[in-house]
């Protein structure tokens, strides 16, 4: 390798030797593309007149306003393919193609990422694969009808708990014995190296394009940038060109599920143990014998038992936070923008939001707020409207629980 | 010496021109009493060695057969703390088999490199190969081994480079875990990778003698590994697909052992070494 594959103590490339030379080759392939003007042309104009960049920044008109605080929107729901997985996704096919590939794989866990690699291939020509968690093929139904239709082939993945975790061990095992002729897209900031490093140069278009725009906004700095963390793509690209700016507080928010004090969320990095899992050293959810365990969120894209190496060394480091927001807060603050701002953010992206408002409820004095929203809410319907029916269920009983018409012990 | 027991196997076979055959199992599949069982009962059936697999609940470099192996031994309760004394029951058992062990890095690095190999050298553990540390990630772990007196083993897949032969020809302890196909595990019809000119690379390199594994399902695939060169063959998946295949401990038993001796029984001197046809159907007896 050329570049150093630690973030600190964190990252490395721990996978079956047979895919080193592999690894070898993309990283030579990306650091010669970024020198290109060629492909740095091509890949902004793609992203540009293709994709809809740059996205806007937008100030809230209601949110918040009960607090004193400026809550702002990096609009990147309002990409082609309705999140910020799209720049990354068309950086690296775009070097699938400068390697000769002629296939792509993925891995998917709310879908949003095959969605991104499905439009890639489609773009670009490349016949696609996606492996995707057979619970979440159950549960994003519109993202796996939406690859469908973009010509992508999606294959049920039904081991382990048959989530995101299983299928990016799926993608992994096809690429070992197809790296010759394939290019494995993966989705987030995590894996070996070097895919932590490519995935963040690709997202942090997020970061450059807000902070030049908040600065031209407010002639400043916001005070903190926060967002939603599962593996950490979207948070990384936002918060890479911040990392220098010491006053601006980077706050990542991972879903506490049900809560931290049960079993039953994806906080990795506040409840995780330094490990090895798909091809990193990371913290990652894992039992007193490291088995990695599943983790659970509410939100498809968060529900991850590891997390981008940069993560946990930001973490380390105490240049970034991370907080937890569980299912309830998220879905709080999903009912909250979409009623205040008219926008259906992703669940992902309620995470920042319910994050972002915390920080804004709890200030003692005014702050301006950035917050990723990383992707629309079009594919969380289901899901929504679901939680929404059970909570009026539950809502019910315990008026009549508390009328005594009912034994709640 | 952590690999003696692997160089008094490969002297002994050499004497009587043998391949070493060595079935892999994971350890308490399909439960913790019927795994010592049939590892037993393979080595009284003629297996050499043993390759030995910690459950992981992520084997990213296996395929199907070995996955269901690990779920059904960690659906079964399999706890790595239990897998120490099943170990040293091995060993007590079976005091010159070199017993090699298959470990993902997580779970070394969970028990912290330095007690995971006092725990392999307590159990009688020979080897252990790690399947997701390649060339890169070899100094997490090469010292502690070092010091501990376990061998830690290297694979090297088809297709490697001179410098990685060369590298691996030097740090591979106990033997080299050469790898006949690209992909994951699995029990292939055919061999895919011809593994000669890696093997015979590695000789140059005095490396330490090669097992050739993944895809090991056939004794005509023994006899082609004997045409590549190698000192034994690992078969992993058509040992466990056996144990998943049958519904009694009874027959779980009887498979494992008509295979073992199957295998074991290609490994000696072939005179169609070279065209994998039938095997011997004498050495089912």
């Amino acid at each position: 390798m050329i570049r150093s594959a630690y973030y600190g103590r964190f990252g490395g490339s721990f996978v079956p030797e047979i895919l080193v030379p592999a690894l070898e080759s993309l990283e030579a392939a990306f650091l010669d593309a970024q020198a290109d003007p060629t492909f740095v042309a091509e890949l902004e104009t793609l992203l540009r007149t293709y994709a809809g960049r740059e996205t806007p920044l937008y100030q809230c008109r209601q949110l918040g306003r009960e607090t004193d605080s400026r809550i702002w929107f990096k609009r990147e729901d309002l990409l082609h393919g309705g999140a910020h997985k799209t720049n990354q996704a068309l950086g690296q096919g775009l070097l699938a193609q400068r390697l000769g590939k002629t296939r792509l794989i993925a891995e998917t866990g709310a879908g949003q990422h095959g969605v991104a690699t499905a439009l890639t291939g489609a773009v670009l020509g490349i016949p696609t694969r996606i492996y995707m968690g057979a619970a979440d093929i159950e549960r994003q139904q519109p993202n796996v009808q939406r690859m469908r239709l973009m010509g992508a082939e999606v294959v049920p993945v039904t081991q382990g708990g048959a989530t995101l975790k299983a299928a990016i061990n799926e993608a992994l095992r096809d690429w070992s014995a197809s790296y010759a002729t394939t290019h494995y897209l993966l989705g987030t900031v995590a894996g070996p190296h070097p895919f932590p490093l490519i995935v963040r140069e690709f997202q942090r278009v997020i970061g450059r394009e807000a902070r030049a725009q908040f600065l031209e906004a407010t002639g400043r700095l916001p005070d903190a940038v926060v967002a939603s963390v599962g593996g950490g793509s979207n948070a990384i690209g936002i918060f890479t060109d911040f990392i220098a700016d010491a006053a601006v507080r980077l706050i990542g928010v991972e879903p506490a599920g049900e809560g931290l004090h049960t079993a039953r969320h994806g906080a990795t990095l506040q409840r995780g143990r330094p490990g090895v899992l798909h091809g990193c050293y990371t913290q990652i959810l894992q039992d007193d014998e490291g088995q990695v365990q599943e983790s659970h969120s509410i939100s498809a894209g968060l529900d991850y038992p590891g997390v981008g190496p940069e993560h946990a060394q930001l973490q380390e480091t105490g240049r970034a936070q991370y907080v937890g927001c569980t299912d309830a807060e998220a879905m709080a603050a999903f009912s909250l923008v979409a009623r205040s701002e008219g926008i259906i953010p992703a669940v992902e992206s309620a995470h920042a939001v319910a994050g972002a408002l915390k920080l804004a409820r709890t200030s003692d004095r005014p702050l301006d707020i950035l917050v990723n929203l990383s992707g629309r809410g079009d594919k969380d319907l289901a899901t929504v409207l679901r939680y929404q029916a059970e909570e009026a269920a539950r809502g019910a009983a315990n008026v009549v629980a508390a009328a005594g018409g009912i034994d709640a012990r | 010496m952590p690999a003696e027991r692997y160089a008094a196997m490969f002297a002994r076979l050499a004497e009587r021109d043998e391949l070493a055959f060595v079935p892999f199992f994971v350890l308490g599949d399909p439960s913790m009493e019927e795994n010592l069982a049939l590892i037993s009962a393979a080595v009284e059936a003629g297996a050499d060695g043993l390759e030995l697999g910690l459950p992981f609940s992520d084997p990213i470099a296996d395929g199907p057969a070995v996955q269901s192996a690990v779920t059904r031994a960690l659906e079964a309760g399999t706890r790595i703390s239990a897998c120490w004394p099943l170990l040293r029951a091995v060993r007590n058992a079976h005091p010159t088999v070199p017993i090699g062990l298959l470990v993902y890095a997580n779970l070394i690095v969970h028990a912290g490199v330095e007690a995971f190999v006092t725990q392999c050298a307590a159990a009688g553990v020979d080897s252990v190969v790690i399947p997701d540390a390649p060339s890169l990630e070899q100094a997490w772990f090469a010292e502690a081994f070092a010091k501990g007196g376990v061998a830690l083993a290297r694979i090297l897949p088809p297709g490697a480079d001179a410098a990685r032969v060369q590298e691996v020809a030097r740090s591979s302890a106990g033997y080299v875990y050469v790898t006949s196909r690209g992909g994951v595990t699995g029990a292939d019809d055919t061999l895919q990778a011809d593994s000669t000119a890696v093997i015979s690379a590695l000789q140059k390199e005095g490396a330490a003698p090669a097992l050739l594994g993944f895809g090991i399902a056939q004794p005509t695939h023994v006899h082609a590994a004997r045409a590549m060169g190698v000192a034994g063959a690992i078969s992993g998946s058509a040992v466990v697909q056996r144990i998943g295949a049958h519904g009694t401990p009874a027959a779980r038993r009887a498979a494992v052992v008509a295979f073992v001796r199957e295998m074991k029984g290609a490994t000696g001197p072939h005179p169609t070494a070279n065209h994998p046809i039938a095997p011997r159907s004498a050495n089912r007896a």
